[in-house]
């Protein structure tokens, strides 16, 4: 089957990889590739956290420069799908314009799930997804006194970390009983909130906000749930997202906490392929259970599959997740999926910040949490990417040490 | 502008032209030099950023970090000039470098 042209709508991680590895894999024909944001393709990871610091410029988020996308031949647009016609095979967009596909791809990800509350609208009030969000929110940072975050997320945990170190009083307000509560073990949320509290971050655990007050068009206060009045002059949130899934709605696509995907990352309709944040898919690491995830591995190694299905090479979808966040000095990254794991084994120390948590299910090695422990990390990679996985009772014994197992477990 | 020389394993060279104070990597990815996905965009969390100094410029670079030598323990055919390009910046000094690429990424 060869393809003349493949459309692929949204130019963020996701949308740009597929485009840069169909070009790759010798891919000849057309390829548009159209994203609603103003200016080129560009990576979020540091818009919470270098970015926002003022280590980087605007020219180091961007993947490539202007002149790629004319050399690779792909017609870059800025413009909007606004729906998907399915039998003529073509996305028509808010421009007017309509463009025909042999394969379309929608790379559409998620936006914020917008913070429920009275005066979620005063200016000061952000949730950071965008460049924009980013860049309007950087001078804010660097005056603000009082900041309120609401969600101990790692976005919220992130900008937390930023905040403080910016000189601001940070108040977290998180409903769970503890930081990343649904992303990490016990021992990492201690670990994490041990250093937040040290940077001066103040946490509320199982506390909700019920509004946000404004003077004179501007926040002034955060009325928590249990009826105390936080002061502030900033409030960032970060409460998850909400796939953007309404174009594939709309054209019929089947959706379920996302548009809803094969193993081989195709909707329901087998000229549409879905990645990235927007895409649900039968995750190999989660016992094939429909998943969604958000991360720059997941978008980037589902582009890479995409890609090589699209040039032939079709294979199921089954690359290890892995994950990081920056906060402070702290660098976490995760290894696997954890999801209902039933014992760990810890190495190293909470107290030096170097902390690895070893997620197992059924005695399997599943998941590997690592704080500032780069090595355990990658060795976790290559453990959780191959049998045999390791056992609890072997990774309890005295001394342990992960790199060297892994080396000693070589094939 | 510092310009430096990426040699693929193939022997292939490709000189580019870098900002200072941008990343080695990000002054190769801008100029297409193939064969460095930098999956993670610079975050030091991929290792598929990994290059080798050539020996002779080893000196005109920054030692590695702790955090950039545990990276490139698991990163493909570690050597003593190995380096993750995401964690070089660019110096006036680093004019005319040469960096070799390993076989593979991965
Ligand atoms: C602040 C922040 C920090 C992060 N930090 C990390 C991190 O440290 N580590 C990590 O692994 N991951 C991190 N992530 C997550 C990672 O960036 C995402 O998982 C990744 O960007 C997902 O890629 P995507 O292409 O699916 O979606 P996106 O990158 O969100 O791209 C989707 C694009 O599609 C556009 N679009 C949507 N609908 C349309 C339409 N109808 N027409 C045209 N365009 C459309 C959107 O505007 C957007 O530009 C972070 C995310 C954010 C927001
Ligand atoms: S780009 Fe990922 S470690 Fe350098």
């Amino acid at each position: 089957m060869t393809l003349a042209s493949v459309v692929i709508v949204g130019a963020g991680q996701a949308g740009f990889q597929v485009a840069t590895s169909l070009r790759q894999e010798g891919y000849e024909g057309r390829i548009t590739l159209i994203g609603d944001e103003p200016g080129l393709p560009y990576q979020r990871p540091p818009l919470s956290k270098a970015y926002l610091l003022g280590k980087i410029q605007d020219t180091n988020l961007l993947f490539r420069p202007a002149d790629f996308y004319t050399a690779q031949r792909i017609d870059l647009l800025h413009d909007q799908v606004t729906a998907i016609d399915r039998q003529n095979r073509r996305v028509v967009l808010a421009s007017g314009d309509a463009i025909n596909y042999d394969h379309l791809v929608l790379a559409t990800g998620a936006h914020n799930r917008p913070l429920p509350v009275p005066g979620a609208e005063l200016p000061q009030v952000f949730g950071i997804k965008t460049k924009a969000d980013a860049d309007a929110l950087a001078p804010l940072a660097k005056a603000a006194r009082n900041v309120v975050v609401i969600g101990a997320g790692f976005i919220g945990l992130e900008f937390a970390a930023v905040a403080a170190a910016l000189g601001a009083n940070v108040h977290v307000l998180e409903l769970a009983e503890r930081p990343m509560a649904r992303a990490v073990s016990r021992e990492m949320s201690e670990l994490f909130r041990q250093a937040h509290e040290q940077w001066g971050v103040h946490f509320d655990f199982r506390e909700g906000l019920s509004r946000i007050d404004g003077d004179n068009g501007k926040v002034c206060a955060v009325q928590t749930a249990d009826g105390r009045a936080l002061p502030a002059d900033l409030v960032v949130f970060g409460i998850g997202v909400i796939p953007n899934a309404q174009l594939a709605t709309e054209a019929g696509l089947a959706i379920e906490n996302g548009i809803k995907v094969d193993a081989n990352l195709l909707t329901s309709d087998p000229r549409i392929s879905a990645l990235g944040d927007v895409a649900n898919f039968p995750c190999l690491q989660n016992d094939e259970k429909h998943t969604r995830l958000e991360s720059v591995q997941n978008a980037v190694d589902q582009a890479r599959a995409v890609a090589a299905r699209l040039m032939g090479k079709p294979a199921p979808y089954g690359a290890l997740p892995w994950f990081w966040t920056d906060q402070g000095d702290l660098k976490l990254q995760i290894a696997g999926l954890s999801n209902g794991y039933d014992s760990t084994v810890v190495l190293g120390s909470a107290a030096d910040k170097q902390l690895s948590v070893l997620c197992f299910r059924n005695d399997r090695l599943v998941a590997v949490e690592s704080c500032n422990r780069m090595g355990d990390h990658m060795a976790a990679r290559k453990i959780l990417s191959r049998a045999p996985r390791l056992t609890a009772a072997e990774a309890s014994a005295e001394g342990f040490d992960l790199k060297a197992w892994e080396a000693a477990n070589r094939d | 502008m510092p310009t430096l020389t990426f040699i693929e394993h193939n022997g292939t060279a490709h000189q580019v032209k870098g900002d200072i104070g941008q990343s080695v990597m990000q002054a190769a990815t801008f100029a297409s030099v193939p064969g460095i996905p930098a999956d993670c965009g610079g975050a030091c969390s991929c290792a598929t950023c990994h290059t080798y100094v050539d020996d002779a410029w080893l000196s005109k670079v920054q030692a590695a970090e702790s955090m950039e030598n545990d990276m490139l323990e698991y990163a493909f055919e570690r050597r003593d000039n190995s380096r993750l390009s995401c964690q070089l910046i660019i110096s006036e000094e680093m004019d005319g470098m040469v960096l070799h690429l390993p076989a593979s990424q991965f």
